[in-house]
C-alpha cells in the first residue's frame, strides 16, 4: 500500500516536471524566435564584418534557420531531449559542463545561506510573536519590513564596505585567493570566501520567515487549547514548545522551500557584487555577451531547482506531520 | 492582528486612525513626487565635473559627497532615481493594467481561457524572477524598452490571481446570483457588483506592485542588462560605485542606495495606508 502511494507520487511528479519543463521549452522558444537578436550574428560576435552574405546564408542553412518555425522547435526540443545543450560560447565547453561546475560553486554558499535563513528567521519569528508589542517585537518587525524593501545588491554592497574594506576580515572577491590554482585551494579558504556571499544571503531571507512565524505564533497563542494550557500553569516557553513549534513549522517549511526560488534569484545579483564565480555570475555573463545556448540551459535549470525545492516540501510533510499522507 | 494595535501615547496626539492614514498617504506621495520632480526642481547644476572637489566625504555643502570627477553626488542620486522611478511606475501600470485584464478575464469567463491563464501563472511562478526578468530583457534587446518590457511581463502574476479569485467570490454570492435572478444584464452586475470590489484591491496592488518594479528595474540596470551606462538611474550609479570601494569612497555606494531604499520604503508605507483606508473592517476608526 505505502509502496504503491509512493510510485503514484512520483509518476505524479515526474509527468507535472515533463509538463512544466515542456512549458519553458515554449516559453523561451517563442520568446527568443521573436526577439531582434539575430542567431547568426550573436554566434559569430565581432567577426561579423569579415563574413559575406553568402556564407552567412549558408550558416543560416546549415542550423535550419529558413524552416518554419514548428520544424525548428521541433528539432531543437529533439536535441535538449537527448542531451545536447549546445557549445557555451563564453566558456567554450558545453553548456551542462558550466552548469555543472559552476553550480557546485553556488551550491555550497545556497545550502549554507538556506540553512541560515530559516533558522534566524524561525527564532525571530518566534521571539517577536511571544513577545508581541514589546520593543523587542518592535525592533525584530523593522528589521525585517526593511529588509524586505532594501535591494539585495546594495544590501550586499554594504556588507563588502564594512567587513572586506574598513575591517579587512573577509576578501573582496572571487572564490580563492588571486594566484592561486583551483586545487592548492584548502576547505578553510574557499569557506573564509563564501561566508559573506552566504551571510548577504541568508540575511536578506530571514525578512518573510519572520513575518509569518510570529503571525502564525500569535494566532496560536490566542487559541483556547493555549488558553487552557495557560491556565493549567503552563509557561509561556512551554507552551510554544509544546503547542507553538508544532504548528510553526509546517508553515514556515513551506516558505522556506517556496523561497527557493528568490534564493536563485539573490544568488545572481549578491554573486554579481562579491565577483564569485557561481551559476548566478554565469548568468550574467550569458546574458551580456549574447550567449543563448547557456541561458537557455540556465532557465532550464533554474526551473528545476524551484521544482526540486517544491518537491522536497511536498516529501517533508508526512516526515513532520504523520496526518498528511504521501500524494494527498 | 488585533494585538499589534497597541495605542501608544503618541496616537492621542496625533488624532484618530483614519486622519493618521490619511495623512501617512499624504506624506508618503508627498516625498515620491518631490524625488521624481527633483531634477527640475534642483537643475543639472550639480552634474557638471568639478575637478577641484573631487571624491569629497558627505558635507553641508554636499549631504551625499562627491563622486571621481566632483560631481554632486545628491544631484546624480536624485536625476538617477527621478528616472528609475518615471521607468518603474510606467512598467507596474502596464503590468497592473495586464493583471487586470487576465484576472477579470480568468474570473468571468472561466472554462478553458481561466485554465490558460491559470497555467501561464504557474509557469511564470516556477522560474525564478530575476532569472525571468533577465531572459525577456535579453531576448527584447535590452536597454531602457528591454526593462520596461521585462518588467511590465513579470509583475502581473499575483495580481491576477488576487482579482480571479475577488470575481469567483463575489459572482458565487448570493446578491449576484440573486441579480441574475431579477433580470440584471451581466454588464449591470459587472458595473454595480464586481467593480467596487476590484477597484480597491486593483489600486492597492498597483501601489504594492511599485517597489517590486523599481527595485527590479534597479538590480537589472546594476547588474548591466538595463538602462545604457549613459542614463544614469540608481542602479547604474551604484554598478559604478563598485569599482571605487576598495578606495575607501564608501559615500558612493552608501549614500544612492539609502535614497532607493527609502523611496521603496515610501511606496509600501503609501500602499499600506490606502489598503488601511479602503479596507471597510480599518477604515473607520
Amino acid at each position: 500500500m505505502q509502496l504503491r502511494r509512493i510510485l503514484v507520487f512520483t509518476t505524479q511528479k515526474l509527468l507535472r516536471l515533463g509538463l512544466l519543463l515542456l512549458a519553458v521549452a515554449i516559453f523561451t522558444f517563442v520568446l527568443l524566435s521573436l526577439s531582434p537578436i539575430d542567431p547568426v550574428q550573436a554566434y559569430i560576435g565581432a567577426d561579423m564584418m569579415q563574413i559575406s552574405p553568402e556564407q552567412r546564408q549558408l550558416i543560416a542553412e546549415r542550423w535550419g534557420l529558413d524552416q518554419p518555425m514548428l520544424l525548428r522547435f521541433g528539432d531543437w526540443l529533439g536535441q535538449l531531449a537527448q542531451g545536447n545543450w549546445g557549445t557555451s560560447m563564453v566558456f567554450n565547453q558545453p553548456v551542462g559542463a558550466v552548469i555543472a561546475s559552476r553550480f557546485s560553486l553556488s551550491v555550497q554558499m545556497l545550502a549554507i545561506a538556506w540553512l541560515l535563513s530559516g533558522l534566524l528567521g524561525l527564532g525571530l519569528g518566534i521571539v517577536a510573536g511571544a513577545l508581541a508589542g514589546t520593543w523587542i517585537d518592535r525592533a525584530i518587525r523593522l528589521y525585517a519590513y526593511t529588509l524586505a524593501s532594501s535591494p539585495t545588491f546594495w544590501v550586499a554592497l554594504l556588507l563588502l564596505i564594512v567587513f572586506s574594506v574598513s575591517l579587512k576580515v573577509t576578501p573582496i572577491c572571487c572564490a580563492a585567493p588571486p594566484g592561486q590554482l583551483a586545487a592548492d585551494v584548502t576547505f578553510w579558504q574557499h569557506l573564509h570566501h563564501l561566508l559573506l556571499p552566504a551571510l548577504t544571503l541568508s540575511i536578506i531571507g530571514v525578512a518573510s520567515i519572520t513575518l509569518h512565524t510570529r503571525q502564525k505564533l500569535i494566532d496560536v497563542l490566542h487559541s483556547d487549547y493555549v488558553l487552557f494550557a495557560r491556565a493549567q500553569g503552563e509557561s509561556l516557553w512551554g507552551v510554544i514548545h509544546h503547542h507553538g513549534l508544532r504548528n510553526l513549522i509546517l508553515p514556515a517549511l513551506t516558505l522556506q522551500f517556496a523561497s527557493l526560488s528568490e534564493l536563485f534569484g539573490g544568488a545572481v545579483l549578491v554573486e554579481q557584487v562579491f565577483a564569485y564565480p557561481g551559476l548566478g555570475e554565469a548568468t550574467v555573463q550569458a546574458a551580456l555577451r549574447s550567449d543563448i545556448p547557456l541561458l537557455v540551459g540556465i532557465v532550464f535549470f533554474s526551473a528545476l531547482f524551484v521544482y526540486t525545492g517544491n518537491t522536497l516540501a511536498d516529501l517533508a510533510y508526512p516526515l513532520i506531520d504523520p496526518r498528511i499522507r504521501l500524494g494527498g | 492582528m488585533t494585538t499589534t494595535l497597541v495605542s501608544s501615547p503618541i496616537s492621542q496626539f496625533a488624532g484618530n486612525r483614519r486622519r493618521r492614514t490619511l495623512w501617512g498617504i499624504a506624506l508618503g506621495a508627498l516625498c515620491l513626487l518631490a524625488i521624481i520632480l527633483s531634477p527640475w526642481v534642483i537643475g543639472e547644476g550639480g552634474l557638471s565635473p568639478m575637478l577641484t572637489q573631487r571624491n569629497q566625504p558627505p558635507s553641508w555643502a554636499h549631504a551625499f559627497g562627491t563622486d571621481w570627477l566632483g560631481r554632486d553626488m545628491l544631484s546624480r542620486s536624485l536625476h538617477g532615481m527621478s528616472l528609475s522611478l518615471r521607468i518603474g511606475l510606467l512598467a507596474a501600470s502596464l503590468s497592473a493594467l495586464i493583471g487586470t485584464g487576465l484576472g477579470l478575464a480568468a474570473g468571468t469567463l472561466g472554462g478553458w481561457v481561466d485554465a490558460v491563464i491559470t497555467w501561464i501563472v504557474d509557469v511564470f511562478f516556477s522560474l525564478p524572477h530575476l532569472v525571468l526578468l533577465i531572459l525577456i530583457a535579453f531576448a527584447v534587446g535590452g536597454g531602457t524598452k528591454g526593462v520596461v518590457i521585462a518588467v511590465a511581463l513579470t509583475h502581473w502574476t499575483s495580481l491576477a490571481r488576487v482579482i480571479r479569485a475577488e470575481v469567483l467570490q463575489v459572482n458565487s454570492s448570493d446578491y449576484v446570483q440573486l441579480s441574475h435572478r431579477l433580470g440584471r444584464s451581466p454588464l449591470w452586475i459587472a458595473r454595480h457588483h464586481m467593480v467596487p470590489h476590484v477597484i480597491p484591491q486593483l489600486l492597492v496592488g498597483l501601489i504594492l506592485l511599485f517597489p517590486h518594479a523599481i527595485l527590479h528595474e534597479a538590480a537589472l540596470s546594476f547588474i548591466g542588462i538595463g538602462l545604457s551606462p549613459h542614463i544614469p538611474a540608481i542602479g547604474i550609479i551604484l554598478a559604478e560605485s563598485m569599482r571605487h570601494l576598495s578606495t575607501g569612497y564608501w559615500w558612493l555606494g552608501v549614500m544612492p542606495g539609502v535614497l532607493l531604499l527609502l523611496s521603496v520604503k515610501a511606496f509600501d508605507w503609501l500602499g499600506e495606508n490606502v489598503r488601511t483606508l479602503l479596507d471597510p473592517k480599518t477604515s473607520q476608526g
